[in-house]
């Protein structure tokens, strides 16, 4: 019973954390991208790791936050346009492949032992670095307050402060992409998921509006960057892409195309690969599995659950099937 | 691409779940009594009141065990550690501030010499390890080695990456020529094909001949196997080409962490012995990478001919050319697909080996860091074509091989493929063989 209870403690957990909010955040941007536009956004991990980086090195380098903030988001754009000039003009796959090798072409630039001052090479830029003016913000007070599975210092480094901050960002998050959705130019966006020569003809410059949201859902990504980094430190290989996968497994649970599957998605993610782990540790003996072989299991039925997801239900928990069955 | 009747849904649903099911409960059932090796270097773990000192003595030939360091340091902090096996060493300091690494001569032996016996380094923060680098060399190395000769090294090893790349992108080009499909999996045959060896070579004992040729076959295998209880059922059931590449996503997600599951994180190697060496005038050279090379030229030469010269090498690139008209007249669409499944898991299969061979050793992400290389090379060449990913291959080896003699440090070698595939796309979507068409 003891067993059951914990398991359940630490996926309630982990559905809080800030990294599955950030990672939320981050699915939000590639329904942007996937959901509404049909582009093939491979390196949502990398829009993170610009984010971080451009975040973290403003803040070490003494900008104000808000100018921090605004230069990782301004990052993010450049990669965007980078990216997408070559390749929005021709079939969906070009992207993928682009953005794929471009987000871990700048993990090997961040691990770069010639940049160590810059990026911190391998070891990365620790989190004490750049989570103070964050920190100092905190209107939550010291202390510590307990609240169910949930028991956490007020500001501390991985707080109640952070967790507040950014489910508050995905719910902005989730505000923005809903008006965006119902406003003309979404559905232009779905649109030009449907039929891109359909839109064209009606006289659209359709290159320019994909750039439009390949920009919009890369800002979600970097936002979503400096959030996975602010209780823990910029680490690129955390940001490698298994991530980028992460986010593709969370998007198709929830539902592309849908304004609460993003969220919904990436918290099951979270939550059931904790169950699965712990579930695994608690069942199969230590001579058959162990603790470290758990943790790669539940990776496996993670790979497995995203092949199953996209043969059988394709619109996850909450999409409508007709909305995803176009093709590139 | 291609609309395919809905028949066979359940028997092809079926099927997929089974095979999802068996990859799985495979950790469960399969489980080798291989328990990751333990560590043998002692690890410095730093916490918030210490930091590690660290660093390897390596001379150009091979790591140096047992040399003896002294570590000095602020408020008379002094320790001297010895090299372990593999010529690391470490120290814990709880004090920041300068310190001094001296290395003793003596502790060498006669036929090393340190650059410079004495490293510096400033610990400026907790809870990080400093590296620190001392340079040995052996007494006879000549530290003037020509421009030339740098060259001619890097470009035999360029061309014979490109070699290896071009085993395993030709595979890839060929199934996304007949099925449209970009297949992100196709990297974790190659590090099949190397784990394979690991376990049929080094662990199995076989001989290298035979049990590379049985890891091809395995290899093969599973590309046939794919084909047979997912791609074809798929294909049939009309699933997208988008889902379809989300698909091997997933499957390659789920065998990256298979590897993980039975072989751990750690590198292994496919044969024990290290390697012979041999010269030609300068170049020094392993039998295994030269091996590596002519098998790669003659298989290599074995696809083009066959498909040039052969039946059905001339059916495979005409369904590549326009399935629906191949199937028109006469040839069968599904056969040519499952051959081209099959021959391209071996031909990864064949890559992965030897890469493991000539690279010494391959690990669970080893084919995940060439995918970006095999893509780079494919859409170079042009997407879809069998001699173009040879040569887009051959070329990205050169660049990245290449790219140090131009002073490009470390890994902006592999910037430089991304900027080569950046370029073709902005001006030769169709890449260096495609045909020119409207592919937007």
């Amino acid at each position: 019973m003891d067993t059951v209870i914990n398991i359940l403690n630490s996926m309630a957990r982990e559905a809080i954390a800030p990294q599955t909010a950030a990672v939320a955040i981050a699915v939000i941007g590639l329904n942007v991208h996937f959901g509404f536009t049909g582009l093939l956004n491979m390196g949502q991990a990398g829009y993170m790791l610009v984010g971080a980086y451009g975040f973290a090195i403003s803040v070490r380098e003494g900008a104000p936050l808000p100018v921090a903030i605004l230069i990782g988001l301004a990052a993010s754009v450049v990669l965007s346009l980078v990216l997408g000039l070559p390749t929005l003009k021709l079939r969906g796959d070009y992207l993928a492949i682009v953005t794929i090798s471009a987000a871990e072409i700048i993990r090997f630039i961040g691990r770069q032992p010639l940049l160590e001052n810059v990026t911190g090479a391998a070891q990365g830029i620790p989190g004490g670095d750049y989570r103070v003016p964050f920190q100092d913000l905190s209107f939550l007070g010291a202390g510590q307050t307990s609240f169910g599975p949930w028991n956490y210092f007020n500001t501390g480094v991985n707080g109640w402060w952070v967790r507040v901050v950014a489910w508050g960002v995905v719910f902005l998050g989730v505000l923005i992409v809903w008006l965006l959705a119902r406003s003309p130019w979404g559905r232009l966006l779905k649109g030009i998921r449907e039929d891109e020569d359909a839109i064209r003809s009606l006289g659209k410059n359709v290159f320019a509006i994909k750039m439009q949201a390949l920009i919009i859902g890369g800002m979600f990504g970097a936002l979503a960057g400096m959030i996975y980094v602010l209780p823990s430190s910029v680490q690129p290989d955390s940001m490698g892409r298994q991530l980028t996968f992460f986010c593709w497994t969370a998007i198709l649970l929830g539902g592309a195309a849908t304004i609460f599957g993003p969220v919904l998605g990436a918290v099951l993610f979270y939550a059931t690969r904790i169950f699965i782990k712990g579930f695994a540790n608690a069942t199969v003996p230590d001579s058959i599995m162990n603790t470290q072989q758990t943790e790669q299991f539940s990776w496996i039925v993670v790979g497995v659950a995203l092949m199953l997801l996209v043969i059988f239900r394709p619109q996850g928990i909450l999409g409508k099937k007709r909305e995803l069955q176009f093709n590139v | 691409m291609k609309v395919r009747p809905w028949r066979r849904l359940r028997a092809s649903s079926r099927a997929v779940a089974l095979l999802l099911l068996t990859l799985l409960v495979a950790p469960l059932t399969l489980w080798l009594a291989s328990s990751p090796a333990s560590a043998a270097d002692t690890l410095c773990l730093p916490d918030d009141k210490s930091a590690c000192l660290a660093g390897t003595i390596r001379s150009e030939e091979d790591v140096v065990p047992d040399a003896e360091l002294t570590v000095t340091g602020p408020k008379g902090f002094e320790e001297s550690v010895t090299t372990s096996e593999t010529g690391k060493w470490n120290v814990k300091v709880t004090e920041l501030g300068a310190y001094t690494v001296t290395l003793d001569e003596e502790s060498l032996g006669d036929d090393l010499e340190a650059l410079d016996t004495v490293g510096k380094t400033n610990v400026a923060k907790f809870k990080t390890t400093r590296a620190v680098v001392i340079e040995v060399r052996t007494t006879n190395y000549s530290g003037e080695t020509s421009w030339i000769e740098y060259f001619t090294k890097s470009a035999i090893s360029g061309l014979r990456l490109g070699l290896l790349l071009a085993l395993a992108s030709v595979g890839l080009s060929l199934i996304y020529g007949t099925t449209g499909l970009s297949n992100f999996a196709h990297a974790e045959q190659v590090t099949m094909g190397g784990l394979l060896g690991y376990a049929v070579i080094n662990l199995g004992g076989l001989n290298l001949w035979l049990g590379g040729l049985i890891v091809v076959i395995i290899c093969g295998f599973t590309g046939w196997l794919q084909d047979r209880v997912m791609w074809q059922p798929l294909r049939r059931r009309g699933l997208g080409l988008i889902q379809l590449m989300i698909v091997t996503i997933g499957l390659s997600l789920a065998l990256q962490y298979v590897f993980q599951y039975f072989v751990g994180a750690r590198s292994v190697r496919v044969v024990k012995e290290n390697p012979e060496t041999f010269n030609i005038g300068f170049v020094e050279l392993t039998y295994q990478s030269v091996a590596a090379m002519l098998i790669s030229i003659v298989v290599l030469g074995g696809v083009g001919y066959a498909l040039l010269y052969t039946r059905i090498g001339r059916a495979t690139r005409a369904v590549a050319d326009n399935p629906a008209l191949a199937a028109s007249s006469g040839i069968d669409v599904d056969k040519v697909i499952r051959l081209v499944w099959t021959a391209s898991a071996a031909l990864a299969g064949l890559s992965g080996i030897l890469y493991a061979l000539v690279t010494g050793n391959i690990k669970w992400d080893s084919g995940m860091q060439i995918l970006l290389l095999l893509f780079a090379a494919v859409t170079l060449g042009g997407l879809g074509t069998a001699f173009g990913a040879l040569v887009g291959s051959i070329i990205i080896g050169l660049v990245i091989e290449l790219a140090p003699v131009a002073h490009v440090p470390g890994d902006f070698k592999y910037a430089a493929a991304m900027l080569i595939l950046i370029l073709v796309l902005m001006f030769r979507p169709q890449g260096l063989l495609g045909r020119a068409e409207r592919v937007g």
